[in-house]
């Protein structure tokens, strides 16, 4: 007991859960002196998020809902990471995923068993050349992939603004492309919510009726097999021994025979079939359309957060997607419960990031702590 | 024997403690140096001596015991007291900023001001020309640090802790990347020191070096204090058995072997350097099956850039390497690797032998992890990995004996092993070692010896390049002396005359 109480103690202290969950703690504590220091309860304020996360079955369903993209792009700037790039393009990569992923769902004519696939094979291949492009003129040309991705986010902003203009695809006047076929949606029971069975069903049934008013969709479950795929590609496969060899020490990988400028392509275009694969599913599964963009929407953006609060694993990114769409949903609400602005949500979790970039002042404060207790 | 004040301790170190964690770096270190001493200290990779530097310099603070500088008890806080209390430290790796003047290196951090915060340049030069003089450094104060040799740099940080007004200097290693010639000039350097009443402290593994430099020696085996000798009372076989704990052979035992088939012939090669200079230019040598052939040379005429283009790290400019009338030359690594037989010892172990964050396994199958020993396809094969470094950890001694231990984790020794036994265990015909002794120590480099000598009994070719003059001489069957990117002369091993070759290394010719 005592031997497995100390294991847990090392674990914690020594590795990068400890970390993490103290820079959490610490993001909430510094979000709660902000809120005092514009005059809200800080209590309060955290309660009216809990509420807004737990109180309903929707809400938990919404959080997921949310969730589900971060993780798919967290997972895309943690391959990148652990390969040794720092993928800022999840973002465009998202975006051409979403475009194509919305163009194939609207003029492609499938069965459902054929046409989610295609639509996802799609959207994922063309956010890969995305990707793979930043990947290519590094390996050619020497430029560093966070100029380039920053460049190519703008571009794909453009290209999918400038598609919605078309007259075959975008309706006119609207801003807004046609939906997707429903033989393209990923939602679970989203034809059958609106008739009368379903109707009943919402009604008579709590807890799943709650849930069902959410636009519930699968993909999670592809927001978690990616997750797995991720893991097992990095760590069992030769593909993945050769990409971290190069993310760890592109010298020695290059001694050691590994052609690192392929390694280096094949990272960006697995990375972007994640962020694209992430953009997808949004499509597929909430919004069933595209629309003109003022700006970025930061899916991919928010990736980086979640690699880096998830500590560029699968599992953690998974965790870290979650914990980042409970606050992004239940943070939306503290509004209307306390009056105070929802962007103390996004001071948390830049505290949450800083601080775990400095991992040497938690382990101060940890060693500390050790000392005394 | 150097001008000694015996009645003036410059340093203290009275039992000194420094744990970390469960872990005890230093149990119980006495340490005394006298005014004008020079005073070695003597250990193996990890025995603590740098961790014991490190708590004299304030980097560390001891866990128990006590030190005093010239009598007065002393609680380096952090590196700044220390060299107020005139402690400066000379490290292996220099501090420099390359493209700053000898000057501007000096002052940085210590700027001697005029009104408004000007710094007072001229002051300054002034002042460190004087100290170059005295101490007869004959380093200029306005070049720049990118144009001076390893040796001149070297003189350049020593001249920095006068500068701030060191009465005692530690010198890291400070001979490991010196030619034969500046190790003589930095000895002539060392007695100025100690006339003028410096006491030095030398952390070196050179049993040579000792003999000819220090006053006395210190002897740490992990963390312990096991002696301080006068080095006049003691031969270099009585120093090595104290820090080993053993007896060693200094003489690498090989039975005389006749030359195989050529195996490797080189001709006319030409290099680039980074900048785009030609590094190695027309290079011509053949290597033969059975041999050890010792590249003798001062660091940068042209070593580096040759072991790159025959592992395919270099383009080559112009010329042919061949293999078996094979030519190699601007093949990729991997296929030097697999298909010539070629295995390399990198020069620079960190940059190039290792990945630090892969385990011992992980690193172990560096070269082959795509072949058919190691993986099924797609995936890798983890029970044979880990079978494999569990051998080649058993044969190679490597220590400690985990395989699923990170590389970081490792000794440099260790590491060095590591890395042998993964190029070794490739089997190869020819095996490149660069500079595969660097920074170990006695112990280590004897196994490393016998690695090489192992692999040249059984009819491998060994292209060993070196800028230790002793292990080329000690090792090799041939010695091909290197100087601005061509051999200037072949000599037989038994013939070997270290000044002759020396002087072939500097440029003149013999």
């Amino acid at each position: 007991m005592t031997l497995n109480r100390e294991y847990l103690k090392e674990v914690f202290l020594k590795g990068p859960l400890g970390l993490t969950v103290i820079s959490v703690v610490l993001g909430f504590v510094v979000g709660a002196v902000v809120l005092l220091i514009a005059g809200f309860n800080p209590i309060e304020a955290y309660m009216a998020i809990l509420r807004g996360i737990f109180s309903k079955p929707k809400y938990m369903s919404y959080v997921i809902i949310y969730a589900t993209p971060l993780i798919m792009t967290g997972l895309s700037v943690a391959f990148a990471l652990r390969t040794g790039l720092f993928n800022i393009g999840a973002e465009g990569q998202f975006i051409v995923g979403a475009m194509v992923a919305a163009m194939a769902g609207y003029f492609i004519h499938l069965p459902m068993l054929l046409h989610v696939p295609v639509c996802i094979l799609l959207a994922a291949s063309a956010a890969s050349v995305w990707g793979g492009l930043a990947g290519y003129i590094k390996a050619r040309f020497g430029v560093h992939e966070v100029i380039s991705t920053i460049m190519l986010n703008w571009i794909a902003l453009y290209l999918s603004n400038w598609s919605v203009t078309l007259k075959s695809f975008g309706k006119q006047g609207t801003g807004k492309s046609y939906v997707i076929q429903e033989t393209a949606r990923v939602d679970l029971f989203g034809q059958w919510k609106i008739t009368e069975a379903g109707i009943d069903f919402i009604r008579s049934h709590r807890f799943w009726g709650d849930i069902l008013k959410s636009p519930v969709n699968v993909g999670i479950i592809f927001a978690i097999i990616l997750a797995f795929v991720m893991w097992y590609i990095l760590n069992k496969t030769t593909l993945g021994y050769e990409l971290r060899a190069v993310g760890y020490n592109p010298h020695a990988a290059e001694y050691g025979g590994i052609n690192v400028n392929r390694s280096i392509i094949t990272s960006m275009v697995i990375s972007g079939a994640f962020a694209g694969t992430a953009g997808a599913l949004q499509v597929m599964g909430v919004s069933h359309r595209i629309a003109k963009l003022a700006a970025m929407e930061g899916y991919g953006f928010d990736g980086i957060a979640v690699s880096l609060i998830g500590n560029n694993t699968g599992i953690g990114s998974v965790f870290a997607g979650v914990l980042f769409g409970a606050l992004k949903y239940g943070g939306s609400k503290i509004q209307d419960a306390v009056g105070a602005p929802t962007e103390v949500i996004n001071i948390v979790v830049g505290t949450i990031i800083l601080f775990i970039a400095m991992p040497k002042l938690i382990r101060m404060i940890l060693q500390a702590r050790n000392k005394k207790g | 024997m150097n001008s000694i004040d015996f009645s003036h301790k410059a340093v203290e170190m009275v039992d000194v403690v420094k744990k970390f964690g469960d872990f005890t770096a230093n149990d119980r270190i006495n340490l005394t140096v006298h005014k004008g001493e020079v005073h070695a200290l003597l250990g193996e990779n990890g025995a603590g001596k740098t961790t014991l530097m490190n708590v004299l310099y304030g980097l560390y603070q001891p866990t128990e015991g006590a030190v005093r500088i010239n009598g007065k008890p002393l609680s380096v806080k952090d590196p700044n007291v220390a060299i107020k209390n005139g402690i400066g430290m000379v490290h292996q790796h220099f501090m420099l900023v390359e493209p700053f003047t000898v000057t501007q290196n000096i002052i940085l951090g210590n700027e001697t001001t005029k009104m408004l915060g000007m710094i007072d340049i001229k002051k300054a030069e002034s002042e460190i020309a004087a100290l170059s003089e005295r101490y007869g450094l004959a380093v200029d104060p306005k070049a720049v640090i990118q144009d001076l040799s390893v040796g001149a740099q070297q003189r350049v940080e020593i001249l920095k802790t006068l500068y701030r007004g060191a009465q005692i200097l530690i010198l890291d290693e400070p001979t490991a990347v010196l030619t034969p010639q500046e190790i003589q000039e930095l000895v002539g350097i060392i007695h100025n020191l100690t006339r003028e009443g410096k006491s030095i402290i030398i952390i070196t593994h050179k049993l040579k070096e000792i003999k000819q430099v220090a006053d006395f020696c210190t002897i740490i085996r992990r963390g312990k204090h096991i002696d301080t000798v006068e080095v006049d009372q003691v031969t270099e076989e009585d120093l090595a058995s104290k820090m080993v704990g053993r007896e060693v052979s200094f003489k690498v035992e090989k039975d005389p072997q006749p030359q195989g088939d050529r195996i490797l012939e080189i001709r006319d090669l030409v290099v680039e350097d980074s900048r785009g200079i030609p590094a190695v230019n027309g290079l011509n040598l053949d290597l033969y099956k059975g041999e050890i052939l010792g590249i003798a040379g001062v660091d940068g005429n042209g070593q580096t850039e040759l072991i790159e283009a025959l592992t395919g790290l270099r383009p080559a400019k112009s010329g042919q390497a061949l293999v078996r009338e094979k030519e190699i030359t601007n093949l990729t690594p991997g296929k030097i690797i697999q298909q010539h037989g070629i295995s390399h010892i990198p020069e620079d172990r960190q940059k190039r032998g290792l990945i630090f964050e892969f385990d011992i396994a992980e690193n172990l199958i560096l070269e082959n992890y795509a072949t058919e020993a190691f993986s099924k396809g797609f995936t890798l094969d983890f029970k044979r990995i880990y079978r494999n470094a569990d051998q080649l950890i058993e044969k190679f001694d490597i220590r400690p004996q985990n395989s699923k231990l990170a590389a970081k984790a490792l000794s440099g020794g260790n590491q060095q092993k590591m890395i042998i036994a993964r190029e070794v265990a490739n089997d190869p015909d020819i095996l490149i070692a660069a500079q595969p002794t660097r920074g170990l120590d006695v112990g280590a480099i004897e196994y490393v010896h016998k690695a090489l000598v192992d692999q040249r009994n059984q009819g491998k070719a060994v292209l060993l390049i070196s800028f230790e003059l002793d292990e080329v001489i000690n090792v090799s069957d041939r010695i091909a002396v290197i100087y601005e990117g061509k051999i200037v002369g072949i000599i037989d091993a038994h013939d070997a005359d270290e000044k002759e070759i020396g002087l072939m290394m500097a440029g003149g010719t013999a």
